[in-house]
């Protein structure tokens, strides 16, 4: 019992200490694939590479001025960005990151907590997301700041919906909440999206959308509404945001392998015979090899696609994407049906 | 009305096909293209360790030119202040008195040679007027500062040091053809 | 027990953010006073064991409704206090009406056998197999016809929200 409790803090602080600095060196691959999609270096001075960049910015954001609107809401101001951090740090907590550890014949789970309804855990926390960005920006008493965050709101409220739809697709073929049950139906290559190209679509799309990620960062909109819900944020405040921003890109990479690339499975690796241990470290490179696939590819399309106007973005989530989810849920409980 | 490049597309507003509408192979097109810039040859310049190469004839910062005794060749005759379009250039002008003579080429020369880099246009007129090829623009650039006033180039700035092996190499600009072109009466400027 | 302390504390919360939900001046407040009570609430259903109840109390609730709510109240802007002060006969029927509430309650519970009640941890009602079956089976036609409720609602909602006359 002991050990168990040992166990799993030594692995949240783990999972906690990885997400971190994944999410400071994103920044850095960030700004190095835009450079590269635009035919430049990007940063490359700060260390060899570049590699002490996310170190400077840190330290640049940790010295800047503390700016607080005198007539902001004091409390609800420090809230704000403290809460987004904080939820993009709690959904990690339910990823099944690999198969078991084996220490003296004991096995230990490679997940922080097995919950039974581990995708709607998922949910729950993704749901509660928007309030960091909706506190922080009305308390900023900034009606760029309002905008953004109502934008927010409206957004992630719509974009829910599509998600949610296109994961009971999922639940309905695995017969299970639990993440782990998911992972471990999808030995081998029989990952989802094989069997869920649509609701793998519409996932990656409203995932876009709920990370507040371009094309549809229309809440930190710099065009239309100079920095969107953070306009009055600076220093570490500010960089509060920016970070959750890519803890949560980080995290929707691993919930997309984990739902749809067969999380931690990778063809055949299993049958070479590793031992336990060997193997449940292989198969974490694998699942984080996928989920910085998945985090390449939100640069790449951030690098690419011009962002959607407010009234395409909303006509795309509730006339394109939920009606298909539907049609997607309908289309697999027939399959599911007939094949009974 | 003639197109000046024959790359302009007429706008349409037709109706999509439902193969446009659904947006993905324009979308997986241009991820191609930017996949595409991934692997090209950067066109980044990594500036302190290399610098972009100018061209012979770029036209930075001014240059008052000795002559091959080491002597000024700038006669202080004002056709370079004459010349500006900006009226950057000013000049006070004084005798040679006996003994300098292998200072300062001709009888008269200028005491102060001004140049106002922060009007100044860098367009080179100046040195198309003057008449005894003392003033050239080099492929230097004008340094940054913090004060106006040090924009303000004197003669310790801009006269050319007298030792030879550190002048400043004009012959990229200073062609035959230019020196040719230079002793040409019919125009109005070389008269 | 450390349940027991978590169920103070999380009972302590509930009614402070529900007592604080309604005293304070900005609506805003308000609305997350009230997330805050729902999310001690979805505390408690974790401690009766129902961890679906609870997260889906909370992807309901905090997560769509009161987000919602937030949005309207954002939207409108109500920072200042504009609300005209109620008259004194509304406060006392009010306080009657509200204070017959609470004697009814506290009626009921008196009625009730508390030790009658089965330990959460073994009946497993709150967990998701359990529940789908109780709710398609047993109470298969008000849940369905709650959704049909929900439906008319929308409906009206909409209706109500065109602008056109139909």
């Amino acid at each position: 019992m002991v050990t168990q409790i040992i166990y799993k803090t030594l692995l949240a602080s783990f999972i906690l200490v990885l997400s971190l600095v994944v999410a400071m060196y994103s920044t850095l691959i960030e700004r190095k694939v835009a450079g590269w999609f635009q035919d430049r270096h990007g940063p490359n001075r700060a260390g060899p590479w570049g590699l002490l960049q996310p170190l400077a910015d840190g330290i640049k954001l940790f010295f800047k001025e503390e700016f607080m609107p005198a007539s902001a809401d004091k409390f609800l101001y420090i809230l704000g960005p403290s809460l987004t951090m904080f939820v993009a740090l709690l959904t990690s907590a339910a990823i099944p990151w690999g198969p078991d550890l084996v220490i003296n014949g004991v096995a230990y789970p490679l997940q922080v907590a097995d919950v039974n309804i581990g995708i709607l855990y998922v949910f729950a926390i993704l749901s509660i997301g928007v309030y960091g960005i909706m506190i922080g920006g009305w308390a900023s008493n900034n009606k760029y700041a309002l905008l953004g965050a109502v934008r927010a709101s409206s957004q992630m409220i719509s974009y829910e919906l599509a998600m949610s739809l296109s994961i009971i697709t999922i639940v309905m073929m695995t017969g299970s909440l639990s993440l782990r049950e998911i992972v471990a139906q999808q030995q081998g290559f029989n990952w989802n999206i094989i069997y869920q190209p649509l609701g793998f679509l519409i996932f990656l799309i409203c995932a876009f959308a709920e990370t507040n990620r371009s094309p549809f960062d229309l809440p930190e909109c710099e065009t239309e509404l100079v920095g969107g819900y953070h306009t009055e944020y600076s220093s570490m405040k500010l960089g509060f945001y920016l970070f959750a921003e890519y803890i949560n890109m980080f995290i929707s990479g691993a919930v997309m392998a984990t739902l749809f690339l067969g999380g931690y499975h990778f063809p055949g690796l299993d049958k070479l015979g590793l031992s336990p241990n060997v193997f449940a470290f292989v198969s974490f490179m694998v699942l984080f090899t996928k989920i910085t696939f998945f985090g390449f590819i939100y640069m790449w399309i951030r690098w690419t696609l011009p962002r959607f106007r407010y009234d395409q973005l909303m006509k795309l989530g509730w006339k394109s994407l939920i009606p298909l989810a539907i049609l997607n849920v309908v289309i697999t409980g027939v399959v599911i049906l007939l094949n009974q | 009305m003639k197109s000046l490049t024959n790359r302009s597309k007429v706008v349409s507003n037709k109706k999509m096909t439902f193969w446009e509408r659904i947006y993905f192979p324009a979308i997986l097109n241009g991820m191609g293209i930017t996949f595409g810039h991934l692997f090209r040859r950067k066109t980044t310049v990594q500036y302190p360790e290399v610098k972009r190469e100018f061209s012979d004839i770029y036209r930075g910062r001014h240059v008052l030119k000795r002559d091959d005794e080491g002597r000024e060749r700038c006669t202080s005759c004002g056709l370079c202040a004459v010349a500006c379009p900006a009226e950057a250039i000013t000049m006070v002008s004084a005798e040679r008195k006996p003994g300098e003579e292998h200072l300062y080429r001709e009888e008269k020369y200028s005491a102060v040679y001004e140049i106002d880099m922060l009007r100044c246009i860098f367009c080179g007129d100046c040195e198309e007027a003057c008449p005894k090829e003392a003033i050239f623009l080099t492929t230097e650039l004008v340094k940054a500062d913090y004060q106006r006033e040090n924009f303000i180039y004197g003669k310790d700035v801009l006269v050319e040091p007298a030792d030879p092996a550190k002048r400043i190499d004009v012959s990229k600009r200073q062609t035959p053809e230019v020196i040719e072109f230079k002793k040409d009466k019919r125009y109005k400027h070389n008269r | 027990m450390f349940t027991h302390y978590i169920f103070h504390f999380l009972s302590i919360l509930a009614l402070f953010s529900a007592i604080m939900m309604l005293a304070s001046k900005k609506p805003i407040h308000s609305v997350l006073f009230l997330t805050l009570t729902f999310f001690a609430i979805a505390g408690h259903y974790v401690l009766l064991n129902a961890q679906f109840l609870a997260v889906v109390h909370v992807i309901v609730y905090a997560g769509a409704i009161m987000v919602l709510f937030l949005f309207t109240v954002m939207l409108l802007n109500l920072n200042k206090d504009e609300r005209s002060p109620k008259p004194m006969w509304v406060k006392i029927i009010a306080f009657i009406a509200g204070g017959m509430l609470m004697l009814t309650l506290i009626g009921i519970f008196r009625g009730y056998d508390i030790q009658s009640a089965q330990d959460p941890m073994t009946t497993q009602i709150g967990l998701v197999k359990n529940l789908g079956k109780i709710l398609y089976h047993d109470y298969l036609i008000p849940f369905e016809l709650s959704s049909v409720l929900f439906l008319t609602a929308m409906v009206g909602a909409v209706l109500l929200g065109k602008k056109e006359q139909i």
